[in-house]
């Protein structure tokens, strides 16, 4: 068989690229979450910014709509000094019948030096971390049901950043786990970093039994799921990614698995909930929870920014 | 040729003496990681100051970054307002002077300092930019291929590692 070597790593084992948690050694991981610890306070300084990618002209490449992961993307290029260029592709080229490698053909000629790209398709990321020059890095803000790498990323940094450590820790990931890109890419890095038990938790319908396969630990009850664990992750009901009949009704997947105050007494005291946003009161989580002493959804926000300051820094100072 | 042999302890006390003579009242200590940091958190205590002395990091304004890449030192740690402060900065070796002006631009994002001395344990010489220590406590001429840095044992002891690069 042909070995390929892995396409987010130089021939050093080096990041140039980020296109997912899959496949990523530990020490990569971690140097991605020590390098973001460095970054958190620079929102502390007087001057809010470092000049590390001075000069350098990142792309935000959003084939897909998204308001926050694109907003954390911007803010931490342009805490790097770099120059942001927003692109609503939904809304120009492609729409005009341009193909995907042409769009990055023309833009590297405006000289890109980074693409932050949202695809619908699972492997566009991929494709173009393929067919860019040596100098230009690529990373994956998520990718159809595939990765969403600096989701899963930001997850493992609050997770450290409240558990310390993963050796001992039980995180269930509930809800919709079969069209989450986030739940993916979690379970990837959970497992990498020596997580002692993951648990996926939901109906049939959208969490399949083949599951076990990645090294999880499959739940259909909530109750099942969540009793005695460290770490809740919430997934977001994708309404716009269901077809077919998976559910009777959101009313109903609520009653079964929403997370309210009461089924989160099930988990360990000092659980800590997390969802990837945006939430829906009242579909996947109640608002009592979202509002909680246990939930840690907004500092996941603001490590989101220091985790994609980590991934830009780490991966432009890599050559392919 | 000889061996160039730094006692890295005799240097230290040199450099305590140097120290004491820049320190006015209300000078700031503040070490570059992570040689430095290890001389400020022992020269704040032997000079008896109160609180932390502040710790000071290279890596965001580096001019090798393309090069070299993100290191994993410590991040700064400025434990007092630099806004009208009397900083004194203190490294193990300097070299080319590159990272002193890295950490200049790094002090200069967290306010605006009234002044900046440098002490430096060892001067090597080989500057490619402006930058002279007000305090050295040894001045030594190392070839290019010679790196030099301080090391700390587990009890607190300093030595100096020569090594070809």
């Amino acid at each position: 068989m042909l070995y390929k070597r892995n396409p987010q790593l130089n021939k050093n084992g080096e990041l140039i690229h980020l296109l997912s948690t899959e496949g990523l050694p530990k020490d990569i991981l971690t140097h991605i979450l020590d390098t973001a610890t460095n970054f958190v306070s620079v929102s502390d300084r007087e001057v809010k910014k470092v000049p590390l990618l001075r000069g350098k002209s990142v792309f935000n490449l959003f084939f897909e709509n998204s308001t926050r992961t694109r907003t954390t993307f911007e803010i931490a290029a342009t805490r790097l000094s770099a120059d942001v260029i927003n692109l609503d592709i939904a809304r120009s080229s492609a729409s005009k019948g341009e193909s995907l490698l042409d769009t990055i053909a023309n833009l590297s000629a405006m000289a890109a030096d980074m693409f932050v790209v949202r695809h619908s398709e699972s492997g566009a990321p991929y494709l173009i971390a393929q067919h860019v020059a040596p100098h230009v890095h690529v990373i994956n803000a998520g990718d159809g049901r595939h990765a969403h790498p600096t989701q899963g990323l930001l997850d493992m940094y609050t997770i450290r950043h409240y558990k310390k450590d993963f050796a001992n820790l039980t995180v269930a990931i509930v809800g919709d786990v079969l069209h989450s890109r986030v739940a993916r890419s979690d379970i990837h890095a959970l497992t990498t970093l020596g997580c002692a038990e993951v648990r996926v938790v939901g109906p049939k319908t959208l969490v399949p039994s083949d599951m076990a396969q990645m090294g999880v630990r499959v739940c259909h009850t909530l109750e099942e799921g969540i009793k005695g664990c460290d770490v809740v992750i919430m997934l977001r009901l994708q309404n716009e990614r269901m077809s077919g009949a998976l559910l009777p009704s959101s009313h109903e997947f609520f009653k079964s698995f929403g997370l309210t105050p009461e089924k989160l007494q099930l988990a360990k005291s000092d659980a800590i909930v997390m969802h990837p946003g945006p939430i829906n009161r009242g579909v996947e989580i109640d608002s009592a929870v979202v509002d909680g002493k246990q939930s840690v959804i907004l500092p996941q926000v603001t490590f989101g920014i220091a985790v994609r300051m980590a991934v830009m820094s780490i991966v432009a100072g890599n050559e392919a | 040729m000889s061996i160039l042999v730094l006692d890295a302890e005799a240097l230290y006390r040199e450099l305590l003496r140097g120290v004491q003579q820049l320190c006015t009242a209300d000078t700031k200590l503040a070490g570059i990681t992570s040689g430095g940091a290890w001389l400020v958190e022992r020269l704040q205590r032997d000079l008896n100051l109160p609180g932390k002395p502040g710790v000071i990091s290279s890596a965001m304004h580096r001019d090798d970054f393309a090069k070299r890449g993100l290191s994993n030192s410590a991040q700064t740690q400025l434990p007092f307002d630099v806004n009208g402060a009397h900083v004194l900065i203190l490294d193990d070796v300097l070299y080319t002077g590159r990272t002193l002006r890295a950490v200049l631009n790094e002090l200069y994002d967290y306010g605006r300092p009234a002044s900046v001395k440098l002490a430096v344990l060892v001067d090597r010489g080989g500057r490619e930019l402006p930058v002279q220590p007000d305090f050295a406590a040894a001045r030594v001429t190392l070839g290019e291929g010679q790196s030099l840095a301080l090391a700390r044992s587990p009890e607190g002891v300093f030595s100096f590692d020569v090594k070809a690069r």
